[in-house]
């Protein structure tokens, strides 16, 4: 038992990290009352060593802890896409006004992002039904919180307070779903799933039905798809803007992980069984197609009207997990693939886009349109740069984001989803209208009033170049991304 | 008549079931009606007692293991920590609003 348990471990050690990380901070900002840099540093440690850890496992494929979560190609990427986005919304919290306004807590703050990270973690590997509920609820109770962390802010909090109330119900339905789900196959870990649906022959079952939806209202919920995505603008619009980034990268895609895990666990047919009974038995495809296509349009649609650039980048999030939704959509190889691609790229891009509008909301006291008239005249680098993210987050080439959709949408072609790729295309060319009305702003239109400058130290250029040459350069050179998504969903059970 | 009470001396599955699904419904109802921030925590309980209830129940009789019995354990140490954590938000927001009707709390929108 002990040896098992101990052998189990070290294929656990990038969570191990983040646990013993979080449990430092913690002690750290007692100890250290008043020097908030010493837990600060201590959680980046930490995140750094999960991060480099989890990369570490890159090859491995095998459940551990009796199936409870699973070590496999595709948790791995989806772990250093989380770690690699909490290293970086990291070092964003370094010059945000937000964060330092509650300087005094900031070791909360660093140990909330932990833990939260290490929900993410979880959720990336989760293969048994107990698993994915306590990784949602670790991951959804640190970000209620951050989301709150300038509690004397009262759009903070009323961000942190509609979060919570749409993650409890949603919680709660799915939880209901999983639990009818349990009754119907007796089984706990998807595996187990999927054969007692295949060996039951009970398709269309009613009851079967009403489970999946109510547990795809959960999943629905962590990636704001359309109709779950009520609280996703206002929540991002109200939390500091570190956590609207982390929430709007990590978060979602820890969901999708989650998400492709259980469809493809449970709807993909074992070998020697009828593909499409066993698929069919969902209907997913069709659904999630239908999901996919409502969250684009209505997030690049309502993303017109939007003059707050924090509430249109919530919008645009919402979007963009339509795109990667289409992808899911096709239940293939070369589907999956495209989504760890699209994620990538999405993780700079977005990020980028993030922390320039934080940096300009830092100088400027304001993240409206308004207040970017001129500002490619005034800040050149600033300008640029922000030009190249939302380039990027249209998807136009030569950026990063045209190779994230040429992905999802060959993908698409080539499992026959014709109308579902023109819909898509023409989400595009939607999305075009409001990431150019910024830019006309910052380029055609002269400032109202004399603005305050935006200056960069050189700190905050070199953070902006971790963010600004991949998008330049994955729009180039993307083959070893490609490889590497293709190597993470080639032993995922899937054809 | 005396089939229905023999029903209801036999308790089994099927009573428990619609037992749960009854709080279920009384949960959702009150999250979809009540204003007050605090009675739609109480409906998100109501929920989440019904999906525990529905575990041990198939865990009693459907599926014969301990599985089922084991995630309500999860569940009740669950829904109360998300319980501190909403009613810790719920006091900020009060501190912030000076009331915790969700309809007020609404400064964020289009």
């Amino acid at each position: 038992m002990v040896e098992s348990v101990l052998q189990n471990l070290t294929y656990f050690v990038p969570e191990t990290a983040l646990v013993v990380t979080f449990c430092a901070v913690l002690l750290a900002d007692v100890i250290f009352k008043g020097r908030p840099r010493i837990p600060w540093t201590i959680g980046l440690l930490g995140l750094i060593v999960a991060g480099v850890t989890a990369f570490q496992q890159t090859g491995l494929n095998r459940p551990v802890f009796d199936l409870m979560i699973v070590v496999d190609p595709f948790a791995v990427f989806f772990k250093v896409i989380v770690a690699a986005t909490a290293i970086l919304i990291y070092l964003m919290s370094l010059w945000s006004d937000e964060v330092k306004a509650s300087a005094r807590r900031m070791g909360e703050y660093a140990a909330l992002l932990v833990s939260a990270t290490l929900g993410m973690f979880l959720m990336a590997g989760a293969t048994n039904l107990l698993m994915i509920v306590l990784a949602l609820e670790l991951t959804g109770l640190s970000s209620y919180v951050l989301s709150g962390y300038t509690k004397e802010a009262s759009d903070s909090s009323e961000a942190s307070l509609k979060y919570i109330l749409f993650g409890a119900v949603s919680t709660g339905i799915m939880l209901y779903g999983i639990s009818l789900l349990y009754g119907l196959t007796g089984a706990t870990d998807l595996i187990g799933i999927r054969l007692a649906l295949e060996g039951q022959a009970m398709t269309h079952t009613p009851m079967l039905l009403i489970s999946s939806i109510m547990i795809l209202a959960g999943f629905g919920y962590k990636i704001s798809a359309v109709p779950f995505h009520f609280w996703t603008p206002d929540v991002y619009e109200g939390a500091p803007i570190t956590v609207t980034a982390f929430l709007s990268v990590a978060s979602k895609a820890a969901g999708f992980a989650l998400m492709i895990r259980f469809l493809v666990s449970t709807a993909t047919p074992s070998l020697g069984v009828d593909v499409m009974a066993v698929v069919q038995t969902f209907e997913w495809p069709k659904l999630i197609a239908i999901m996919s296509v409502l969250t684009m349009t209505l997030g690049n649609i309502v993303a017109i009207w939007q003059n707050n650039l924090k509430r249109l980048l919530a919008y645009s999030s919402i979007a963009h997990a339509g795109t990667m939704l289409m992808a899911v959509t096709v239940f293939s190889q070369n589907g999956v693939a495209a989504v760890l691609i699209y994620f990538v790229v999405y993780l700079f891009m977005n990020l980028g886009a993030f922390y320039l509008v934080m940096l300009v909301a830092g100088a400027t006291g304001s993240e409206d349109i308004d207040s970017y008239k001129g500002l490619g005249h005034r800040a050149p680098l600033v300008g640029v740069s922000l030009v190249i993210f939302l380039i990027s987050l249209t998807g136009l080439p030569p950026t990063a984001g045209f190779i994230g959709k040429l992905y999802v949408f060959s993908a698409l072609l080539d499992a026959q989803w014709i109308w579902l790729a023109i819909v898509g295309a023409l989400n595009s060319v939607i999305s075009l209208y409001y990431y150019v009305r910024v830019i006309r702003n910052m380029y055609l239109r002269d400032p109202d009033s004399a603005p305050a400058p935006v200056v960069l130290t050189g700190a905050q250029t070199v953070l902006l170049m971790v963010f600004l040459v991949p998008t330049l350069v994955l729009g180039v050179y993307f083959a070893p991304l490609v490889d590497w998504a293709h190597a993470s969903v080639a032993l995922f059970g899937i054809r | 008549m005396n089939d229905i009470l023999v029903w209801f001396q036999n308790p089994g599955l099927t009573h428990v079931l619609l037992i749960s699904a009854a709080l279920f419904m009384l949960g959702t109802y009150a999250i979809l009606t009540r204003r007050n921030a605090i009675m739609v925590l109480m409906g998100i309980e109501l929920v989440l007692n019904a999906a525990g209830l529905n575990f041990v129940a198939f865990g009693r009789y459907a599926v014969g293991t301990f599985d089922g019995q084991v995630i309500t354990l999860f569940i009740i140490v669950l829904a109360a920590a998300e319980a501190a954590i909403a009613l810790a938000i719920v006091l900020n927001i009060y501190q912030n609003f000076h009331t915790v009707n969700v309809d007020e709390i609404n400064r964020l929108k289009d």
